[in-house]
């Protein structure tokens, strides 16, 4: 049985529209117009317990409006929303203890006190024991290589400790339900790196369903084999990683590097040449014919280094939320 | 929610409310000087007694008007709520959604931050009263225990309600981003309504009569009247409490559950 189960599941917000200038302040005060915003329209999807998928569009696609539904923040305006059981908007305790929502540029740890003080806290309010609190703040501390940090003032923290502790925070209750929303954001190659680990191990050990948003390719091509794609609030794809970046680019990516340099014209008999940096050529080549392509550019020319990837997702990512269209 | 549960949750909450209030202690100092308007006015009233309508004018004698001011003072520093600063500004910048993902009414927060604010305003308040009997040794008195209990009680009444008013206000940022607008708005009928600046006696009978249907007189006339001795209907004042504190539960109860399914977790 689905731990998220979203049926058209839509949500619109009223905005205020103000023209620039002093014309436009005043009629603004007198008169103020507003518009209805779709910020999600009709999205459907679930997800099975113990799931990680990522949840992946554009700024203002509506991720972060569909997480807020899905920890009951906001109230959807239609669709039916049940997680772990729960309408969320109706926030029951025994919901709230199942899940937790992390934003990356939002924090619960008190600022001008150490994050221990926050973990007692959280602790008291999730009805943990002294003992059992420890216990687990001792576990997820070794787990997110946190220790002194903890004692010093949140304030005082590096991003990367202080994201690392927001985590703990998130985390000593234990929530089988973990909506992520940038939880990398801003921090360094080594800490986004630690951060995965810590969710891929939280999951393994917890058994927990994690939903993830991230700008960061690598946090979801490390972590969610499923992704959720959506754009303009509604849903475009639901599946693999792998599967999307072949239906997004029906070519594949092959990197070379010659002995000597070659012009252009002669290597689009090859394929789709995508840049040449001297003795350094990338050339789209279509699946298809990509093994004959090879065979040919190996026989034809002299080749010191040869790589086929894919095309990074990011850009045809960049290239689909640019066309706004997906089939 | 067992009690053994609420009173952890409790003093957990308070200790480290207690702990951030005392990072800003600097602050709060500045907050509780700031408080001395009863001073200011206790002045005032001093030089219109001491002119021709003599020391009765007010219905108070000198030593009665000069230990009504004090105790209105000592009634302000502890009644004083900030809740809809605090909230109007969490709701805006997004921090109070962490508030409302967790097993815990988010009003519970503000009150136990409002408890060790005046946990941690009590020794300046101290300091000032102290300095107030060394200029002023012949206002000193020590209220029986009773008039001290009852006066405390009192205190933590006229808080609560204070409290939940502002917090009905606050809940309104749910529908104005700015409810703080709306605070302001009371604050010149509280002030002179409340007796802060004159004792309920000085208004005529038809404002005073108007004043009591109203909740500001039990905010610190009341109190700072049962603390200082002067004579007053204990059981009236009780039950027009009571009674306040009855209607403004309720209402924040209401405007609570009508209000969060407006929230849109603005700023995060």
């Amino acid at each position: 049985m689905p731990i998220v189960c979203a049926e058209r599941l839509s949500k619109t917000y009223r905005v205020a529209q103000k023209q620039p200038g002093l014309g436009g302040t005043l009629r603004h005060f007198f008169w103020r117009q507003s518009r209805a915003v779709e910020a999600v329209r009709e999205l459907s999807f679930s997800i099975e317990p113990g799931e990680m998928v990522g949840f992946l569009g554009a700024n203002g696609a509506g991720k972060t409006t569909t997480l807020k539904m899905l920890s009951g923040l906001i109230h959807p305006t239609g669709g039916s929303l049940l997680v772990a059981g729960h309408r969320p908007q109706r926030r029951q305790a025994s919901f709230l203890r199942s899940i937790t929502l992390v934003m990356g540029q939002k924090q619960q740890l008190i600022w001008d006190l150490p994050p221990m003080e926050s973990f007692r806290v959280n602790a008291a309010v999730y009805g943990l024991d002294d003992t059992e609190a420890k216990r687990r703040i001792n576990a997820l501390a070794e787990m997110l290589e946190l220790g002194e940090e903890l004692t010093r003032p949140v304030r005082k923290l590096s991003l990367g400790e202080r994201m690392k502790a927001e985590l703990l925070a998130a985390l000593l209750h234990r929530p089988s339900l973990l909506f992520l929303d940038e939880p990398t954001l801003g921090l360094d190659v080594n800490a986004q790196a630690r951060v995965r680990t810590f969710l891929a191990d939280y999951n393994r050990r917890h058994g927990a369903t994690v939903l993830l948003t991230s700008h960061y390719m690598a946090d979801i091509t490390a972590l969610c084999p499923r992704v959720l794609l959506i754009h303009q609030g509604g849903l475009f794809y639901d599946g693999s990683l792998e599967a999307l970046t072949q239906r997004l680019s029906p070519c594949r990516l092959v990197r070379l590097e010659l002995k000597t340099p070659v012009p252009a014209q002669a290597l689009a008999a090859y394929g789709q040449v995508e840049a040449i940096d001297g003795r350094e050529v990338r050339l789209l080549i279509e699946r298809d014919q990509l093994t004959g392509s090879v065979a040919r550019l190996l026989g034809d020319l002299e080749v010191l280094d040869l790589e086929v990837a894919d095309p990074p997702i990011e850009d045809l990512i960049g290239q689909l939320f640019q066309q706004g269209v997906v089939q | 929610m067992t009690i053994a549960k609420g009173l952890r949750i409790a003093r957990v909450l308070l200790s480290s409310q207690y702990a951030y209030m005392l990072e800003y202690r600097a602050e709060i100092a500045l907050w509780a000087l700031s408080g001395v308007v009863p001073f200011l006015m206790l002045a005032l009233w001093s030089q219109v007694d001491a002119g021709a309508a003599g020391p009765q004018a007010l219905g108070l004698n000198r030593l009665q008007l000069s230990r009504y001011f004090l105790s209105a003072f000592i009634v302000r520093q502890f009644t004083i709520a900030w809740v809809v600063w605090a909230f109007e500004e969490d709701a805006l910048q997004g921090r109070l959604s962490h508030a409302l993902l967790q097993p815990l009414h988010p009003l519970w927060r503000y009150l136990s931050a409002h408890l060790a604010e005046q946990a941690t305003r009590l020794p300046f308040v101290a300091v000032l009263v102290g300095l107030f009997f060394l200029l002023q040794p012949d206002t000193v008195w020590l209220p029986s225990l009773g008039q001290a209990l009852t006066a405390l009680l009192a205190i933590w009444m006229a808080f609560a309600i204070n409290f939940l008013l502002q917090s009905a206000i606050a809940i309104l940022c749910f529908w104005s981003e700015r409810a703080s607008a709306l605070e302001r708005l009371l604050y010149i009928p509280y002030l002179f309504l409340s007796g802060l600046v004159a004792p309920l006696e000085v208004f005529p009978p038809a404002v005073r009569a108007f004043a009591l249907w109203t909740p500001f007189p039990y905010m610190i006339a009341f109190p700072a009247q049962l603390l200082s001795g002067n004579p007053l209907t204990i059981s009236g004042g009780f039950v027009a409490m009571a009674g306040w504190i009855a209607l403004l539960l309720p209402l924040v109860g209401l405007l609570w559950r009508a209000g969060v399914r407006r929230y849109s977790a603005m700023g995060a």
